[in-house]
């Protein structure tokens, strides 16, 4: 139906209209967002490699996203695996249990780490928010992570055991390469969201910002606007980087096994 | 081949599963031979595959033991037993060339480069695929996938080969085609392979020696022409080819044959191997449709039944009438091979049989 | 068998290896969600004073939060503005979602429902931000309105207030609405839809008898989606919801970094929570009665 395609494309032009918005202006020279645009100007990203305080917070951040990524994956193997290849009690429970983060409002999560943390006497830092962070990314690394063990034939295993494995090097033999795509796709998507992620790092961070949290304090300034929509432009071209990898990767998976695309991760 | 002074390679003795309440194999007892080609032959549920694991070391048994070789393997791994297995779907790794999985169990052998290479292309060889090495395993066609399977797992010189309904996949040409292969693979190795199927015409052409399975329990253990003409009770029979059953009269049973009547079809005087379950008040016979014989003009024999032909069903190279017979409510089927000349009879027609009592069987 | 062996053999179960296997991640969620998730239901019995906190169990919180009208009436507020996004949202996914499931190739697919799913990682924070920048007064919406010559004053109610809270949520949550909506449609079986026309039905018929009520499951799942995150939303009430469009979450967090009232806080987290379960199973529970119903 015609009238449907061009709702479509309104719809993805209302989708990226605002993001379309950003190197726009973030090459605009000019203070005020607003039209008419008034020439071209690479002055706010010079501005930005001169920035202590941003580098400090890209640090920060990208810290504690590749640490993130790399235990939530780790948790998400764990919790893909045992539910893709066995069955044991409250199974149903605790997988749920472990995805709830998913539902649950990011303040309250936030807002009872925190509060959590304070009664241990823990001081906020990198690595409460890192814990944090791997908290909600968990459940994405176990959505990513189930689709790669559900699409693994499970004699293949113990086709490699039969042949003289043990457990350990057929994981590393067969399981591991197999999965690998989730894997770095899993990697990926947890480090976008953490790089990311704003309420649960305002709220645990302390005195090392992370990226967000850093432009959050700046958004109060209006001279500062240009700038920020310069660092808004890298963040996103670098978000949508990743998920095209990430993209990439998922699809060759699916090559290498011989499978037919179903969609998507999620 | 089977030499009957060797130790079996493979003994189960009073082997039980339970799968929580459910009693999937309910205490089987049996002895492989060494190079012998075995088959478990049974319906799905049976408990074959759960037997074909548990000697594969896949599962563990509840009770009894499983000795290969002498050895009771209770609580040894699967990579550490004497056995290797074809899985039914094949299980080729995906990520590996057909050269690397055919040479993925000699990573441990402590063989040098070369000389894997070489096994290799001689295993590659053996199945018919020399020249597929540097294939992607993900690309190949079913037919091929089970002969790198194959190849994969021979290439260990087990004592024993396990195959999981390796054929089941196949189309029936193919599976015609992989029948032959497999059992002159196993002509030219020589080892041991144990079988699992349901399809009872695989076993019966491929098998030295048939365990026929049902609910757990082993029905009947015999060679296949022993399981063909002397099944041990009615399902085997049924299960086995296509039987004819009739009601019978035991008429006496004291000397060295037994006497039955056979609305029907007349007397028979049955040998003690014709009566496998013993004799009982209640009987019936079991008859294949192939000894029983339509006469066509002229042709005489000692034991001759009348009836009507009420359909006749065409097969190409065999035609299967339905018959009723005078005297019997039964309808039995007679298979008669198509030969050039002979007169196909119709619906309606009257027939006149001759009946085989040598190939009859008594069930209790 | 040995005590030893039957032991090594119940430690080999199949249960016994995947409990151990989820044992990492099942303790973290245990410690991280679990623990502090008490503690805060903990904290809304107590009361602080200043920087002390006493445990002594009172229900004043709730008393206080559940009978101030400021409290509550920001509750309500909150829950109206998640329900508005969450109608409008819904709505306007269904068509995008059926779009997809019924008008594309097959092998474009995955290529449509990436590209919606891309804006949705960038970062949220940006794109909230982007929202205020353009729905302001002197931004960018305004100033093609008025240069076009379609308005004459730039408007002053698109912004710092609830209906600029609706409309950057719902451009923030539209992907969590197609994605739940599309799976349920793909599912639908395409000869059930030419039985139906076969049988007589116009198209609009066959979509409201057939395809619509198949369709609910994913419907109800988006509206979930939709809701609950967006009741606890932080972010974009406190950027352009003004003094009217301010939500909940705010409100949680000025009473934990400003007053010094963790404990109000969560009395406020804690409500906020028991509010949205409930709405969520009445829900769940309406949509499952009227399925069976048909």
């Amino acid at each position: 139906m015609r009238g449907l395609r061009i709702y479509a494309v309104a719809y993805l032009v209302f989708l990226y209209a605002p993001i379309v918005l950003l190197p726009l202006f973030a090459f605009n020279d000019g203070t005020i967002i607003a039209f008419p645009l008034q020439g071209f100007t690479f002055d706010w990203f010079i501005e930005l490699t001169r920035t202590e305080a941003l580098h400090d917070a890209t640090v920060n951040s990208i810290f504690i996203a590749v640490t993130t990524a790399i235990l939530a994956t780790c948790f998400g193997l764990f919790a893909a695996r045992a539910g893709n290849r066995h069955v044991f009690p409250a199974k149903g429970g605790i997988l749920g249990f472990i995805m709830l983060p998913l539902v649950l409002p990011e303040i309250i999560v936030a807002v009872s780490l925190l509060v959590a943390m304070l009664q241990i006497g823990l001081t906020p830092s990198i690595w409460t928010v890192i814990a944090g962070h791997v908290l909600i990314c968990t459940p994405f690394a176990i959505a990513i992570l189930n689709g790669s063990f559900a699409n693994m034939d499970q004699s293949l295993e113990e086709a490699a055991v039969d042949l003289g494995e043990t457990p350990l090097s057929t994981f590393r033999l067969v399981t591991l390469p197999l999965v690998m795509p989730g894997i770095i796709a899993s990697l990926l998507i947890c480090f976008t969201i953490s790089l990311d992620e704003f309420i649960i790092a305002f709220f645990l961070s302390g005195n090392e910002p992370t990226l967000p949290v850093y432009l959050w304090g700046q958004m109060r300034f209006p001279g500062r606007l240009p700038v920020i929509m310069a660092l808004g432009t890298i963040l996103v071209v670098l978000s949508i980087m990743l998920l095209i990898t990430a993209e990439y990767f998922r699809r060759r998976g699916l090559r290498r096994a011989g499978l037919r695309d179903t969609g998507g991760f999620l | 081949m089977k030499d009957t002074n060797q130790e079996p390679i493979i003994a189960l003795q009073g082997v039980h599963k339970f799968y929580g309440e459910y009693h999937a194999l309910r205490g089987i007892d049996a002895e492989i031979g060494q190079g012998e080609f075995f088959s478990l032959l049974g319906p799905s549920g049976c408990g074959k595959t759960t037997l074909l694991r548990a000697i594969a070391g896949f599962e563990d048994i509840s009770s009894g033991r499983i000795l290969l070789d002498g050895r009771d393997v209770e609580g040894v791994p699967p990579n550490k037993r004497p056995t290797n297995m074809v899985f039914q779907s094949y299980a080729i790794f995906p990520h590996l060339s057909v050269a690397e999985n055919v040479g993925f169990g000699l990573r441990k052998s402590g063989m040098s480069g070369s000389e894997k290479q070489t096994a290799v292309g001689q295993a590659l060889e053996m199945v018919g695929l020399d020249g597929f090495g540097s294939r992607a395993a993900h690309a190949l066609s079913g037919g091929q996938r089970q002969r790198v399977a194959l190849a994969r797992a021979l290439i260990l010189k087990p004592k024993v080969l396990l195959l999981d309904e390796p054929l089941s996949a196949l189309d029936k040409k193919m599976r015609e085609q992989m029948q032959t292969e497999l059992r002159r693979l196993q002509r030219q190795v020589g080892i041991t392979f144990i079988l699992v199927t349901h399809d009872q015409e695989e076993a019966l052409i491929m098998s030295d020696r048939i365990a026929v399975m049902f609910e757990g329990e082993i029905a009947q253990l015999a060679p296949p022409q022993a399981l063909y003409r002397r099944p041990a009770n009615r399902r085997v029979g049924e299960f086995i080819g296509m039987m004819n059953f009739l009601p019978a009269r035991v008429i006496a049973s004291g000397g060295a044959t037994v006497e039955v009547e056979v609305p029907g079809l007349g007397r028979a005087a049955l040998a003690p191997d014709q009566c496998p379950a013993g004799i009982g008040s209640e009987a019936s016979i079991g008859l294949r449709p192939e000894s029983l014989t339509l006469l066509f003009d002229g042709q005489s024999a000692d034991r001759v039944a009348q009836g009507v032909v009420e359909e006749h069903t065409y097969y190409g190279d065999m035609t299967y009438y339905d018959v009723r017979l005078d005297g019997a409510p039964n309808t039995v089927s007679v298979s008669m091979r198509n030969m050039p000349g002979r007169r196909v009879l119709e619906r309606g027609d009257r027939a006149d049989l001759a009946w085989d009592a040598r190939a009859m069987v008594l069930f209790g | 068998m040995s005590q030893g062996a039957r032991l090594r053999k119940a430690l080999r179960t199949d249960a016994a290896r995947g409990l151990s296997l989820v044992s990492p991640p099942l303790i973290y969620a245990l410690l991280l969600l679990a623990a502090p998730l008490g503690t805060i239901f903990l904290f809304s019995f107590w009361t602080q004073d200043f920087l002390t906190i006493d445990r002594s169990f009172t229900l004043d919180n709730y008393r206080e939060a559940l009978t101030d009208p400021l409290y509550s009436e920001l509750l309500f507020r909150s829950l109206r503005i998640a329900g508005a996004v969450t109608i409008v949202t819904v709505l306007l996914a269904f068509p995008i979602a059926y779009f997809v499931s019924f008008y594309v190739r097959p092998d474009r697919k995955s290529l449509w429902l990436f590209l919606i799913t891309i804006p949705f990682w960038t970062s949220y924070l940006i794109r909230v931000f982007l929202w205020r920048v353009i729905l302001a007064f002197d931004g960018p919406v305004n100033g093609s309105l008025v240069g076009l010559g379609l308005i004459d004053e730039p408007l002053s109610w698109i912004l710092y207030n609830a209906n600029a809270v609706v409309i950057t949520l719902a451009h923030a949550f539209a992907p969590f609405a197609i994605l739940p909506i599309f799976v349920s449609l793909e599912k639908i079986d395409r000869s059930l839809l030419e039985a139906a026309r076969d049988l007589g039905e116009s198209r609009v018929m066959t979509f409201l008898r057939v395809t619509l009520p198949l369709a609910m499951p994913g419907v109800l799942a988006a509206i979930l989606i939709v809701f609950i995150p967006t009741i606890g939303d932080y972010v974009t009430p406190r950027l352009v919801g003004g003094s009217d469009g301010t939500m909940i979450a705010n409100m949680i967090q000025v009473q934990f970094m400003r007053l010094n009232n963790a404990p109000l806080g969560a009395t406020l987290a804690v409500i906020a929570m028991v509010s949205v379960t409930f709405i969520a199973l009445a829900l769940i529970f309406v949509t499952r009665r009227w399925t069976r119903s048909r």
